[in-house]
């Protein structure tokens, strides 16, 4: 008798856990967690911890809560490869990342295969250019940003030549690759363009070369950590000319490697918790005191992926993979709507960001923002 | 002329440091005929060990550093001797090759895991200023890499050949049954070697980790690096280490300013080619024979 009723018991656990699964959203973040990439996953990685905390702790999306899982692509393309497999195959919702635009190139056709939205970090201006429409930026792409730098470069920094440096992977590449018609259309003279490598420790020739271009501003395209370390080899070397850069140059975690060499360097931000914008600076606070340390772009970025998610969702009333994707082409995502998202957003039909941006500066080792510059298509 | 110069101090400086490391690979091998695959990860990990000292502790930079010095040179050169080398080395070269494999790999992630993925900013004794020399600028953070490196190689280079703790451990190096009828008590002369090279790559570590910054996957390319200047100089000669550290860093150095900066990660491994093709024992070294 007492058999039947543990067998009863066992019975009726395992029917519950079925309905306990359904009472979840499972989402993977395939992400660079260590590796040349790991300063902008880790941030990109607890952006979308503290949206997924936020998101649950008020009843999860149409009321299922959300499960995150992280997987560490180590920077690695192939990693990347099997990660996003993987996610699929685990029945994820949307896949979250990764970062690096050459990981994203990687994988990106395995998301697109298998038509479930896939939100990453990448700006690479190539990216959108392929007719993935299950692929979404969380970040302005180059092709974007680039103008407004020329402009910055000709009008405010009044440079007349230029040298280029930049990382050698797809996201430099494709940065570079945006900057220079944009600078010939400025005027603007090209006195040198050097490559550089991901991963790269020492830059104390490049640094030389530079210097000895003589240009009257440098513009600076490589990735956190090498964007630091170049600054402070600049700084070795005694190079006073403006710095110049996008998003990359001018993080918090730049900030902090690179110290006083960080001191005056400029440029365009797409994201930034010193924005004048109070959601971001709130995102800024709770983030701070919850890793102890400020964010970067990518924490930001990380944060408003899950809730694009999150508006899509809600916006079809429906639980629909395939759906997320279809309802975000096109879509603007106001604050009003939907707080989470924190500044209005158009999403094109190719999967780029339509948003504000803002000037910035960094003084006494804090990003200023000088300037908020409007949509594209306002 | 000036840029040149400039070049040329930048490639010193960073050619000491794969000296340094090289210097370890020499050492290592000359006492137990094998590789220190981790050899690059002796020198990253002691920037994380004197950061982990000061998060910890809440020490001042002077007691972190010591403490992580301190603790380095007692697990990763004492350590590494008695719990990695001594039990391996009775069953040939080949598994305790492989065991220092195990060894990099285990120092990498456990500095990743345990502290941090993220690149770390190390302090510098050094001011971030330059002087003018010839017309260039060189930073005094290359000046102090160079004098230091050379210091210490300097002090080895007399300890090794002009003192007698230093001669007994060239001659258990040489041939330690030979040094043992002598009466030179061998395994003390082995211990001494294993703490120099840990003490060599702290040193190394120190002066290169304000300009890489501290972060656990540095000895990738540190490893690499002075592997090959061990190679190129010659791998059973300290002077040779050295030589091929300088030739390395100097040749990388000029590869980036005056052929093209993507390819400068390939001219030391052509460098490393040629010198196996025409001088296979190294710049510096000599031919080992072998009687069949």
């Amino acid at each position: 008798m007492k058999s039947k009723w543990i067998i009863a018991a066992a019975l009726s656990a395992g029917l519950a856990t079925p309905a306990l699964a359904q009472d979840k959203v499972k989402l993977v973040n395939v992400v660079e967690l260590s590796g040349a990439g790991a300063t902008a996953g880790t941030n990109w990685k607890n952006g979308i911890d503290l949206a997924v905390a936020d998101i649950n702790a008020k009843g999860g999306i149409l009321g299922r809560k959300i499960e995150i899982v992280h997987y560490d692509t180590q920077t690695n393309p192939g990693n990347t490869r099997a990660a996003v497999q993987r996610a699929i195959d685990e029945g994820t919702y949307a896949v979250l990342g990764p970062v690096f635009s050459g990981p994203i190139g990687a994988s990106m056709q395995i998301a697109q295969r298998a038509e479930i939205a896939q939100f990453v970090g990448g700006e690479a201006a190539g990216l959108t250019k392929q007719g993935n429409q299950y692929l979404f930026r969380t970040s302005l792409s180059q092709a974007a940003a680039m103008p407004k730098i020329a402009n910055y470069l000709k009008n405010t920094v009044k440079a007349g030549s230029v040298a280029v440096v930049w990382v050698n992977n797809d996201f430099g590449k494709g940065g570079r690759d945006a900057i220079m018609p944009e600078l010939e259309k400025a005027g603007i003279k090209v006195a040198a363009d050097v490559a550089t490598e991901q991963g790269q420790a020492d830059f104390a020739a490049d640094a030389i070369k530079i210097k000895n271009s003589n240009a009257d501003a440098i513009f600076v395209y490589l990735n956190e950590e090498e964007s630091a370390r170049f600054l402070r080899a600049a700084k070795q070397q005694g190079i006073s000319k403006p710095m110049v850069g996008e998003t990359t140059l001018l993080g918090a975690k730049v900030i902090e490697l690179a110290g006083e060499a960080a001191n005056g360097v400029k440029g365009h931000v797409g994201l930034s918790i010193d924005a004048p914008i109070p959601a971001f600076q709130e995102f800024g606070k709770k983030y701070q005191a919850k890793y102890n340390y400020a964010s970067d772009h990518n924490g930001l970025k990380g944060y408003m992926a899950v809730y694009m998610i999150k508006w899509a969702t809600e916006k079809q009333k429906k639980f629909d993979s395939k759906g997320v994707a279809d309802t975000l082409r096109g879509a603007t995502i106001k604050p009003s709507d939907e707080p989470g998202i924190l500044m209005e957003t158009t999403i094109e039909s190719n999967g780029d960001l339509d948003r504000e941006s803002f000037l910035a500066e960094v003084i006494n080792g804090k990003q200023v923002i000088n300037a908020t510059l409007p949509k594209i298509k306002p | 002329m000036a840029e040149f110069i400039a070049y040329l101090i930048a490639g010193i400086a960073t050619g000491a440091i794969y000296a340094l490391a090289a210097i370890g690979f020499t050492l290592v091998w000359q006492t137990s005929q094998t590789i220190n695959f981790a050899q690059g990860e002796f020198v990253m990990l002691p920037a994380v060990l004197v950061l982990l000292a000061i998060k910890l502790f809440g020490a001042p930079i002077w007691l972190g550093a010591l403490i992580g010095i301190a603790a380095f040179i007692l697990i990763f050169g004492v350590g590494f001797k008695v719990a990695v080398v001594d039990p391996m080395i009775r069953h040939g070269v080949l598994p305790l090759a492989i065991a220092t494999m195990a060894l990099s790999i285990i120092m990498k992630e456990g500095a990743k895991d345990g502290f941090s993925a993220e690149a770390q900013n190390f302090p510098s004794f050094v001011p971030t200023q330059t002087i003018s020399v010839f017309g260039a600028s060189i930073s005094l953070q290359h000046l102090a890499i160079i004098v230091v490196a050379f210091a210490v190689i300097g002090l080895l280079q007399w300890f090794v050949g002009g003192t007698r703790l230093g001669r007994q451990m060239q001659a258990t190096a040489q041939n330690p049954t030979v040094a043992r009828i002598l009466g030179i008590p061998v395994e003390r002369m082995v211990l001494l070697t294993f703490v120099i090279n840990a003490a060599l790559a702290v040193v190394a570590s120190v002066l290169i980790s304000p300009i890489y910054l501290a972060k656990f996957s540095n000895g990738e390319v540190i490893g690499l690096f002075a592997f090959i200047a061990a190679i190129v100089g010659g791998f059973n000669q300290v002077r040779g280490a050295l030589v091929g550290g300088l030739v390395v860093g100097i040749v990388d150095s000029m590869a980036a300013a005056y052929i093209s900066t993507s390819y400068r990660l390939a001219v030391p491994l052509v460098l490393l080619v040629v010198i196996i093709l025409l001088k296979p024992e190294g710049l510096m070294g000599r031919k080992e024979e072998r009687r069949v």
